[in-house]
């Protein structure tokens, strides 16, 4: 063993150490154009640089600055809802989902739609008609204020900043695939443009960045792919196209290994576009189904829109718009990941990032020409541009959602009992949207190279199980009370969190380990073959071991690297050797854990208060009535304001 | 709170109020039942009935691909429905209630 290692090494270390250098200056864009890019991202930033600079004289009041005066149509907020829903992870991830594993990637995109029924029939009208600025607005009504307060902005904190981590980590990783800036830079970059949005746009400013970067990718997704239908034919002509294309069967035929084996090739690229390449776990699936269908419900920064909106009947029209675009824009989606399976090809797209997330950016340039050309790479800066405002749009929702918590609920609602004049909460505002994105911006940095691909998972989970049975049983259930929202928030945050540490989404080091093993021990056999087949005479046989033999030498590299660096542990965060609970999504669980503990904490204590309240949430919240309409809430201190 | 002189009970207890509580609550949990349910079809269906999901309708296209279509539809279905019947009927109701609320509060606002 050790002779062969040593034998290995040195043809290993040059492929490596080539594949370093060129892994670190690899980027989808060309360095020739990347002055393009700089073009479109300056041409998008300009343009919400200008919507903030108009929005920020606008911005007076507390109203103003959470919910852009409670003025928008329901169009508006349909697009603004759409901006914050599609983030980068369903716009480049899913697109590379079903570049790489065909139908199940499809599968997957589906829950996202079918999330906004449950906001549509159960959250959007009750939301608009008795809250104000936040979520805690509606716990608050009818359970003890301060409490439900404290335990709903906690909640929000703590979903928002799942997500917002995700975002960040994902966004400084994106820009430096596609064009090469430094990861901290990227990172900095995402927050600092958030924080001008938000600061001095507020809810306005916000609203119209994710309004225009929702029409951006909506027009963008839909250039692309009639570019794909001219080149390959509409739906039925289109499938026929993917099923006899020869990279799909060969991508079908490496994920099956031993079972593609006697398959014809039309076979294999029919698997394609059947269930089963990816998914193992049908339970898994359900799970993920159960935080998506009741957590999108409970996502603070979604709910944070309907108060934008002045009245339930246009709450109610912005989730109608909202999943119209949402459902067209993941029908879209279908075409953009079966487009690159067939124009850029499963390899291409895996050699720049193993997840697939680069899929649509390279469809869009080899649509415009390859990577060679002015146009090709002109699309795909404007895609990466798009990418990019994609996730400062969602980033600034997310933090409006966190500062909201924090400076209405926390500073306003609970230390200052509700007291507070409107340049007070205005200022309180500001002051926690920076301090919330300062944090955001280190803890971005501070998760460079970190797995956070399960963080909004996680954050759709504690929103599913925490937020929502609070939000609904308090809206449709007389004995709910604070004691049970209490319960509730807690039991279901916890279980959430608790079940993703103990779950094969956290790193075990006994396995890393052991299949970092593997790969060494079998380096040695893999670079026999590719040797022979660098012997051979044909061109595009040597070619492709080149790469081979590039890609082990990474893969040993990553492999010494990860036995190096839990050398000295065998257990994951939480010291275990070997996951506790197997799904990766809790929500199946978490859930009714989160309801029943609701239940059981609200039967067990009396509170008079939420008895004697009900019936004025029962009736306010299914008529509107005495709703602060948003001429009354720009007065600031109404009547309703001393309630709070 | 100005609001205290509305009796909230009265208003739960009118028969419009119930009216509309009674339409609206069926009707919502009818629809959340089966467009969840219909959801979760197509994992259920993809893991335990993939036999079904590769039969195959008209040259590529296969009864999961039209399913997972189908949802679109379901969907938006719903959500159509929903809005016409709100439009329809539950907004005028809880435009009825609002108008007795707001007589009331002018009856009991006098000084």
């Amino acid at each position: 063993m050790k002779r062969a290692l040593a034998r290995l090494l040195p043809a290993l270390l040059a492929a490596g150490a080539a594949s370093a250098a060129w892994a670190q200056s690899r980027a989808a864009v060309p360095e020739q154009h990347r002055w393009l890019t700089f073009a479109v991202f300056t041409a998008i930033i300009a343009l919400t640089m200008f919507v903030t600079y108009v929005a920020a004289r606008r911005v007076r009041t507390p109203a103003d600055f959470y919910t852009a005066g409670g003025g928008l149509s329901g169009l508006q907020n349909g697009w603004a809802i759409a901006g914050d829903y599609l983030s980068a992870a369903s716009f480049l991830g899913v697109a590379g989902l079903i570049s790489l594993w065909g139908y199940d990637g499809f599968m997957y995109s589906v829950g996202w739609l079918v999330a906004y029924i449950s906001v549509l029939l159960v959250i959007a009208e009750p939301c608009r008609n008795i809250g104000k600025y936040t979520l805690s607005d509606l716990l608050a009504y009818r359970n003890d204020p301060k409490l439900a307060r404290v335990f709903g902005a906690l909640s929000v904190i703590t979903v928002s900043t799942f997500y917002l981590v995700a975002q960040m980590v994902g966004g400084g990783m994106l820009v430096k695939t596609l064009i090469g800036i430094d990861y901290e830079i990227s990172v900095v970059a995402v927050g600092s443009l958030m924080l001008a949005y938000v600061i001095f746009g507020g809810m306005v400013a916000t609203t119209w960045v994710q309004i225009i970067k929702a029409v951006l990718l909506v027009a963008a997704s839909l250039l692309m792919v009639v570019l794909v239908w001219r080149d390959y034919g509409f739906f039925g002509g289109f499938l026929d196209s993917v099923v006899g294309d020869a990279r799909v069967q060969q991508r079908v035929a490496a994920i099956l290994g031993d079972g593609a084996a006697g398959l014809a090739p039309a076979e294999l690229g029919q698997r394609f576009l059947e269930p089963g390449l990816l998914f193992r776990s049908p339970l898994d699936q359900i799970s993920l189904g159960v935080a998506l269908v009741f957590g999108t419900a409970g996502l603070p920064h979604i709910l944070m829109r309907f108060f934008t909106v002045p009245t339930a009947r246009a709450a109610r029209s912005s989730v109608v718009w909202a999943m119209a675009i949402i459902g067209g824009f993941y029908l879209l989606t279908l075409f953009l990941g079966l487009g690159a399976a067939l124009k850029v090809g499963a390899p291409a797209i895996m050699d720049i990032d193993g997840g697939g997330n680069m899929a649509a950016p390279l469809l869009a340039q080899a649509l415009g020409g390859g990577p060679e050309s002015l146009l090709g790479n002109f699309m795909l800066a404007f895609v990466a541009a798009v990418a990019f405002a994609t996730i400062v749009a969602v980033v600034a929702g997310l933090v409006l959602a966190a500062a909201s918590a924090i400076a209405h609920d926390l500073y306003v609602g609970v230390v200052r009992d509700g007291q507070a004049s409107t340049e007070t909460q205005v200022r309180a505002a500001r002051v926690a949207t920076v301090a919330f994105g300062v944090v955001a911006i280190v803890l971005g940095i501070a998760a460079k190279g970190q797995n956070v691909a399960h963080l909004v998972a996680l954050a759709f989970a504690v929103a599913a199980s925490a937020n929502f049975p609070c939000l609904f049983m308090t809206l449709f259930w007389r004995r709910c009370n604070t004691a049970g929202i209490v319960a509730g928030m807690l039991v279901g945050t916890l279980a959430a969190i608790g079940l993703v540490l103990v779950s094969p989404n956290m790193t075990y080091p006994k396995a890393v380990k052991a299949a970092a093993q593997q790969v060494l021990d079998e380096a040695p056999q893999r670079l026999r073959a590719i040797e022979t087949a660098l012997a051979a005479a044909d061109f595009e046989r040597v070619e492709q071991a080149k790469k081979e033999r590039a890609a082990l030498g990474r893969a040993v590299a990553r492999a010494r690297d990860e036995l190096e660096r839990y050398r000295h542990v065998d257990t994951s965060l939480v010291g275990l050797e070997a996951p506790l609970f197997e799904l990766r999504n809790p929500g199946l669980l978490s859930l009714p854990l989160g309801f029943l503990a609701l239940i059981v904490a609200s039967l067990l204590y009396r509170d008079p208060r939420a008895e004697a309240m009900w019936d004025e949430v029962y009736v306010r919240q299914n008529t509107g009535a005495l709703l602060a309409s948003a001429a009354r809430l720009q007065g600031g201190n109404g009547r309703s304001e001393k309630r709070f | 709170m100005g609001n205290c002189a509305i009796d909230w009970a009265a208003i739960n207890a009118d028969p419009r109020f119930r009216e509309l509580h009674r339409r609206k609550s069926g009707f919502l949990g009818l629809l959340m039942i089966v467009s969840v349910g219909y959801y979760f079809l197509l994992p259920v269906g993809a893991a335990w009935f993939p036999e079904l999901f590769r039969i195959r309708v008209a040259g590529a296209v296969n009864v999961g691909l039209l399913f997972a279509l189908s949802e679109f539809v379901v969907a938006w279905g719903v959500a159509a429905l929903y809005t016409r019947r709100a439009n329809r009927d539950f907004d005028r109701l809880a435009e009825e209630i609002r108008g007795e609320i707001a007589g009331r509060m002018a009856r009991g606002a006098v000084p």
